[in-house]
């Protein structure tokens, strides 16, 4: 529901991120890593992005989103397993403390910038 | 994660960084100031309806003035809630999210710019209501010591399993309008053993805040939490 305040943090960060050198050249893709359990909705997030970005150095950039799946060991008998229903008992030895490893990320991995070697964009 | 690949292999540029970063470390922030003063936070969080300031009006009547609490109210929009928490005496500071684009939760931002009018030197138990909503809630740190979830038996049984990050983040969980359950086809024990499922082991109380039925155990487990709070600062 609030993937358009998500789309400008990823905005912020990515654009922060751009390699001083590289001020004039285009970003071609942000790549993120969502855990399922991270109440975020793919599609929301790419079409509130394309709006959003639009006027900012991210114009133009693809999400290219990596599902984190859930993840959890068990603290008593150390099974790890990956949690596909909502049942947060370990399903070796029924214990209910768990940790999760993986499944709330919410996180930009990289962004993938176009070298600009040739075709130089005229400027102003 | 597959690279460009088209014409020159664009340069990768690893940031590894969260998303809502800005706002944790805002969260902490809060965390820090709150804890240097010896407060208290709780972050109440249900979905719309369930009896969220009725529970925290009745909660209030009974720790007060033993225990000084102020409340932060987040709304999309309306005053309601802070009125009727405001017959208490607490100081309440309304939120209202509208004004930061209708956002479906509070924000660390928010709770800092809301804590600044309210007097923390004379205050143990900061109390933060939370926008209606079992989602978004959930992923944002706001300071809190301890996150409380209210669920109330005119909802589906099924609800925390529907919602699991929001039941497995909370510490509690207050199962309200008990004093419905004769008119109701509601399935108790199905809805705590779904609780059970996704968190084992959190307490869950069953209450009504209209009737005051099974309120002690809620208002002992809260001053329990105060305590402990208050005797680590000092």
């Amino acid at each position: 529901m609030h993937e358009m305040g998500i789309a400008l943090q990823i905005i912020d960060i990515a654009a922060a991120s751009i390699p001083p050198e590289m001020r004039s050249a285009r970003v071609e893709r942000v790549n993120l890593k969502i855990g399922k359990l991270a109440a975020v909705v793919a599609d929301s997030l790419r079409f509130c992005f394309d709006i959003v970005s639009k006027d900012t150095r991210l114009a133009g950039a693809e999400l290219a989103i990596e599902e984190a799946p859930v993840v959890a060991r068990c603290k008593d008998c150390g099974a790890q397993w990956t949690i596909t229903e909502p049942v947060f008992t370990c399903r070796a030895c029924q214990s209910g403390a768990l940790e999760i490893l993986s499944g709330r990320e919410l996180d930009i991995v990289s962004i993938e910038i176009a070298q600009e070697e040739r075709h130089e964009t005229g400027g102003g | 994660m597959k690279p460009a690949e088209d014409k020159k292999a664009a340069r990768e540029v690893k940031v590894v960084t969260r998303v809502l970063a800005v706002n944790e470390r805002m969260a902490e922030q809060n965390r820090r100031r709150f804890a240097e003063k010896g407060i208290f936070v709780i972050n109440v969080m249900s979905s719309p309806g369930s009896g969220k300031t009725t529970t925290l009006q009745k909660t209030l009547e009974r720790l007060m003035p033993e225990i000084r609490a102020a409340v932060i109210v987040g709304d999309v929009s309306t005053t309601h809630d802070a009125d009727r928490l405001a017959v208490t005496g607490a100081p309440v500071v309304q939120v209202n999210t509208d004004a930061f684009g209708g956002d479906c939760h509070l924000a660390a931002h928010v709770i800092e710019k809301a804590a600044d009018s309210i007097d923390l030197d004379a205050l143990d138990l900061l109390i933060i209501e939370n926008v209606g909503n079992l989602v978004c809630p959930a992923e944002f740190d706001i300071g809190e010591d301890a996150r409380v979830v209210v669920l109330s038996v005119t909802e589906g049984e099924d609800k925390p399993v529907k919602y699991p990050t929001m039941f497995r983040l909370c510490d509690a969980a207050l199962l309200n309008k008990i004093d419905l359950l004769p008119y109701l086809d509601y399935d108790k024990a199905q809805a705590i053993a779904y609780i059970q499922q996704v968190h084992p082991g959190m307490p869950v109380f069953e209450m009504s805040a209209r009737s005051g039925e099974g309120m002690e155990e809620w208002i002992e487990w809260l001053k329990g939490k105060i305590r402990s709070k208050l005797k680590a600062e000092s």
